[in-house]
C-alpha cells in the first residue's frame, strides 16, 4: 500500500515534469524525464556509467572505510584518556573547523589529480564525523555501569570489551549513518575539482556542455549510489546490533 | 557446588546461638564530606555475618555514600571502614551492588547480562550455561533467556539484575533503594523473594529504603537515620522471626507496633530535612 501511493506520487511528479518543460519552463534549464532516461540509457549501453560510478563508488567506499576506522580508534583511545583527550582539545578542534573541501588543493599537490586525492579528502571528512560520535560514545559510557563490573571484578580490558565497546557502537553507528551522504560529497567535489573520470567528473563535463539531461542523469546516478550505501550501513547496524530492534518494536510510552 | 554449601551454612544458621556469628562490616567514627558538604558524620555499625540490615532517613542523609564506602567506591574522609577487619579498599568484590537503577547491559540477552560476572571469572562456557539455567530458574525467570532487557518489564528487569548479582555469589548484598520504582504488588513479590533467596544462601544484606514498610518488614535490624550531616540516630532490633511471611506480617502486632514507633522517630527528621 505504503509502496503504491509512493509510486503514485513519483509517476505523478515525472509527469508533471515531463508536461511542464518547454511548455511552463524552458526546456534548457530543466531537461524533461523522457530525454533524461534516454542520456541514462545511453551511458548504461556504452557502460561509461559503469565505468564511472565504479571509480566514485572505490573513492567513496576507501575513505569511507579509512576514515571510520581511523576515527574509531582515535575516538575510543581519547574517550578512555581523558588527559590526552583534554590535551589535544584545541588541535583537534581546530582541525576540526576547516572545511574539509578546502584542503582539497594541498591534496592535489601531494596526491596529483588520481582517485588518492579523493580517497582522502573523504576519509578526512569521514574521520571527524566518526571520531567526535565514538569519542562522546565513550564518554558516555555510565562510571557506574563500570562500577559494578569493577566489583564483579572486571579488569580495564573487561570494562573496555563488555561496555566500553557495545555502549559507544550506537554512536559509532550514528556517526557512520550521517558520514555517508559526507562520503559522496569528498568523492564528487573531488571530482568536480580536478578528474577525467567519475560521476563528479560526468556531472560538470555535462554541464560544461549545457546537456542539462546529461546532468540529471548523473545526478540520477548520484542519488542511487547515495540509496545503496545508505541502504547497506543499515543493514549492516541492524546486523551489529540486534538489541535495538527489540527496543524499537517496544510500542512508545511515557 | 556453591548453592549447596551455603545452603548447608543458612540450616545452621538457624540456630544462631550455636554459631556464633562473625563482624562482617564495621564502621568506625566514619564521616564524608565531598568538598564543603559534609554528607555523613560520626557513624558507627557493626554488622554481622547473615544479619539483614535495612538503612532508612529522608533523602539526602548519606545512606547511599555509606554503601558506596562499603563497596570500596569512595573513601571515608574520617574514620575507617573494615570488612572482616581489614580496610574496605577499591572494588571489594566480597560484595554486590544494586542500585535503584538495573545497570543491566541493554545490548545482551537476560541470559548474557547473568552470565556478565561468570565470564569475568573466566568459567567455561558449558559451566556459565548450567549456572544461568539455574540463575533464572531461583529468581523465576525461566524461559526469559533470549529476551532483551528492553522487552522486559521493569519488575523483569530488577530480577534480571538480581540473578546476575547472585551468579558470583558476593558474601554480602548491598541495594539501594532497588524496588523504589515498583508499584506495591510486585514490590512486595520482590521482597518477599529478596527474603526467601538471601535466606536460602545465607547472605548478608545492607538495603537502603525510604521506604519505612519495608525498613520494617525484611529487617533483622533497622538503622534509622537523621540528616544533614548524616548520623544515626536509632538502631531498632526486629523482633521478628527469621522465616516470616511478608503477607501476613501486617497484622502482626509487633510489626504494627514497629513501623509505628519508626513513622513517629521520622516525622521530625523529615521536617527538619525538608524533604
Ligand atoms: N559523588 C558525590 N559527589 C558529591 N556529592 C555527593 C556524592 N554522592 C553524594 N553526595 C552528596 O552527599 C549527600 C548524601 O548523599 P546520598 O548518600 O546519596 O544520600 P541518600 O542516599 O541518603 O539519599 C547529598 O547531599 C549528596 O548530594
Ligand atoms: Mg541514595
Amino acid at each position: 500500500m505504503m509502496i503504491l501511493s509512493r509510486f503514485a506520487i513519483l509517476a505523478a511528479l515525472l509527469a508533471f515534469w515531463e508536461i511542464a518543460s518547454g511548455r511552463l519552463i524552458q526546456e534548457y534549464l530543466v531537461s524533461k524525464p523522457s530525454k533524461i532516461a534516454e542520456t541514462f540509457l545511453d551511458w548504461v549501453m556504452d557502460g561509461s556509467i559503469f565505468f564511472h560510478a565504479g571509480i566514485t563508488a572505490i573513492e567513496a567506499l576507501a575513505g569511507f572505510v579509512l576514515g571510520a576506522l581511523a576515527g574509531m580508534v582515535l575516538g575510543m583511545v581519547l574517550g578512555r584518556a581523558e588527559r590526552l583527550a583534554e590535551l589535544l582539545n584545541p588541535f583537534i578542534m581546530a582541525f576540526y573547523s576547516i572545511p574539509k573541501i578546502a584542503l582539497a588543493p594541498l591534496f592535489i599537490i601531494w596526491f596529483g589529480i588520481g582517485i588518492e586525492m579523493k580517497i582522502l579528502l573523504t576519509g578526512t571528512i569521514v574521520f571527524f564525523l566518526v571520531f567526535l560520535n565514538t569519542y562522546t560514545g565513550v564518554r558516555s559510557v555510565s562510571p557506574e555501569l563500570i562500577n559494578i563490573l569493577r566489583l564483579m571484578g572486571a579488569n580495564e580490558g573487561d570494562a573496555l570489551r563488555k561496555v566500553v565497546l557495545p555502549s559507544a557502537i550506537v554512536w559509532v553507528f550514528t556517526g557512520l549513518r550521517l558520514s555517508v551522504p559526507y562520503a559522496m560529497i569528498g568523492a564528487i567535489v573531488g571530482e568536480m575539482i580536478a578528474a577525467n573520470r567519475g560521476l563528479g567528473y560526468l556531472l560538470s563535463h555535462a554541464s560544461s556542455q549545457f546537456n542539462t539531461a546529461g546532468v540529471f542523469a548523473a545526478l540520477a546516478a548520484i542519488i542511487a549510489m547515495s540509496v545503496l550505501m545508505n541502504t547497506a550501513v543499515s543493514v549492516l547496524a541492524h546486523a551489529a546490533m540486534p538489541w535495538e530492534k527489540a527496543r524499537q518494536n517496544r510500542e512508545i510510552a511515557i | 557446588m556453591k548453592l549447596e554449601s551455603a545452603e548447608a551454612m543458612s540450616m545452621a544458621s538457624r540456630h544462631p546461638e550455636a554459631v556464633p556469628k562473625e563482624e562482617l562490616v564495621r564502621f568506625e567514627g566514619v564521616s564524608k564530606s565531598f568538598g564543603a558538604l559534609q554528607a555523613v558524620h560520626g557513624v558507627s555499625l557493626s554488622v554481622a555475618e547473615g544479619e539483614f540490615i535495612t538503612l532508612v532517613g529522608p533523602s539526602g542523609c548519606g545512606k547511599s555514600t555509606l554503601l558506596n564506602m562499603t563497596a570500596g567506591l569512595f573513601e571515608p574522609t574520617e574514620g575507617r571502614v573494615t570488612y572482616r577487619g581489614e580496610l574496605v579498599r577499591p572494588y571489594n568484590r566480597k560484595v554486590g551492588y544494586m542500585t535503584q537503577s538495573d545497570h543491566l547491559l541493554h545490548w545482551r540477552t537476560v541470559e548474557r547480562n547473568i552470565a556478565v560476572p561468570l565470564e569475568i571469572a573466566r568459567m567455561p562456557r558449558p559451566q556459565i550455561r548450567a549456572r544461568v539455567e539455574e540463575l533464572l530458574e531461583l529468581v523465576g525467570l525461566a524461559g526469559f533467556g533470549a529476551s532483551y532487557p528492553g522487552e522486559l518489564s521493569g519488575g523483569m528487569r530488577k530480577r534480571c539484575a538480581l540473578a546476575r548479582l547472585l551468579a558470583y555469589d558476593p558474601e554480602t548484598l548491598l541495594f539501594d533503594e532497588p524496588f523504589a520504582a515498583l508499584d506495591a504488588q510486585l514490590r512486595l513479590k520482590m521482597q518477599m523473594e529478596i527474603r526467601r533467596i538471601v535466606a536460602k544462601l545465607n547472605k548478608t544484606v545492607l538495603f537502603v529504603t525510604h521506604d519505612l514498610d519495608e525498613a520494617v518488614a525484611l529487617a533483622d535490624r533497622c538503622v534509622v537515620f537523621a540528616g544533614r550531616p548524616g548520623t544515626i540516630k536509632e538502631v531498632l532490633d526486629i523482633p521478628l522471626p527469621r522465616e516470616r511471611d511478608l503477607f501476613g506480617i501486617r497484622h502482626n502486632a509487633d510489626y504494627v507496633g514497629m513501623t509505628a514507633r519508626l513513622w513517629d522517630e521520622m516525622a521530625p527528621a523529615a521536617a527538619q530535612c525538608g524533604g
